[in-house]
């Protein structure tokens, strides 16, 4: 049942943002809201088993999803804009020194490596290729490998990023 | 005045980033490197450039008070949303695939998930 | 004077010619995708710009939908290289 109204809302906030403006009950027209509740009922009755999968409603709680938005302006907006002007650079010299290292990440939940992994990917010069589903770790191709971890068997995660402590947010977002 | 002018520096530094992501695409030298270049440089270029319609929409909602603007930047903000979550993830699956399908890094110093093999 | 979304649009339409360059050049299947997942991109930006420079708001909810079915398509052909389909 809480997986099934969690979708419920989530379709009908998007379908409600995305007609904003059309009528003038508040903001949207009657027809408009009929269709929305219809078509979001429809979403959740076929999607809640996929949106819900671990059945772990911890990122329901409000306050975690206003420190997603703040995590998106602040620290990742930051790491995005350097890892572009090194990946500008290293397009234009053409020194480059890539390999796939592994890092050790220590979450636990499917959310956090997705942030995580999706975090790595849009940062430091860093894509990540694939991960370990049992230890959880993430095989990493870097640009640029720094002189030395190419003999460590496992790079902390905090290490790839130079500026904010991005692990950490997620560890506060996710678990 | 100051919107027009911010407008247009959006739009050139997304055209910038854009430009050097292709760039990074015809001259990088292996699969993996090339990702780098066009999964970052290409979202955020893109990104700037949807900043820019953003910044756009705001200021004519200002000066004109037409609310279609506003619809404007809204759909603007979830689509490039849209994108940029997509753009990783994505990027992420042809690099799995990729190794899959016997793909090694040409020239790397390292490879740790050779010496997995799952 | 020329609108600059018009003249943001015509660069972007010659990226997406010189990414196609790749993606008849590439040596591998994994390269083309690449390629094609940079023409989707940036595909969705012309749209977007498009949408302003014709005062249409349905061409951004296009690119929406663009965006989200590109996703889809390159899972798969990803899935396919991997030898998982």
């Amino acid at each position: 049942m809480i997986p099934f109204l969690l979708t419920f809302l989530l379709a009908l906030l998007l379908y409600l943002l995305l007609t904003a403006g059309s009528g003038n009950l508040l903001l949207w027209s009657p027809q408009e809201l009929v269709a929305g509740v219809v078509l979001s009922l429809l979403a959740a009755a076929v999607a809640k088993n996929f949106l819900c999968r671990s059945h772990n409603f911890r990122m329901a709680n409000p306050l975690r999803l206003i420190l997603i938005p703040l995590y998106l302006l602040g620290p990742f907006l930051l790491e995005v804009t350097l890892a572009n002007l090194d990946v500008a650079y290293r397009v234009i010299t053409g020194k480059i020194r890539p390999g796939i290292i592994r890092v050790q990440s220590g979450l636990k939940t499917d959310l956090g490596i997705f942030m995580l992994a999706n975090s790595i990917t849009l940062t430091p010069g860093t894509i990540t290729v694939d991960i370990d589903e049992e230890s959880h770790d993430l095989y990493v191709h870097n640009i640029n490998v720094p002189a030395g971890w190419e003999a460590e068997t496992g790079v902390i995660d905090r290490e790839l990023f130079s500026l904010a402590d991005i692990p950490a947010w997620i560890r506060r977002i996710a678990e | 005045m100051i919107a027009d002018i911010l407008v247009l520096a959006c739009l050139s530094i997304g055209i910038l980033f854009n430009t050097l992501g292709i760039v990074g695409l015809l001259r990088f030298p292996d699969v993996y490197t090339r990702m780098h270049a066009t999964t970052k440089m290409t979202t955020f270029g893109s990104m700037f450039t949807a900043l820019a319609v953003i910044i756009f929409g705001g200021a004519q909602f200002i000066s004109t008070g037409d609310s279609q603007y506003v619809t404007l930047s809204t759909h603007t903000i979830i689509a490039a949303l849209a994108l940029a979550f997509t753009n990783a993830v994505g990027s992420h699956a042809i690099a799995r695939g990729a190794h899959r399908s016997g793909l090694k890094p040409a020239p790397a110093v390292v490879d740790r998930l050779e010496e997995w093999a799952p | 004077m020329i609108e600059p979304w018009y003249a943001a649009v015509f660069v972007l339409v010659i990226l997406v010619c010189l990414a196609l360059a790749r993606l008849f050049l590439g040596p591998t299947a994994a390269d083309r995708a690449v390629a094609v997942d940079t023409v989707n991109t940036l595909s969705v930006a012309v749209l977007i710009l498009l949408g302003v420079a014709y005062q249409q708001i349905i061409f951004i909810d296009v690119a929406i939908v663009y965006a989200v079915l590109s996703f889809v398509s390159t899972l798969y052909i990803a899935k396919y290289l991997g030898g998982e389909l």
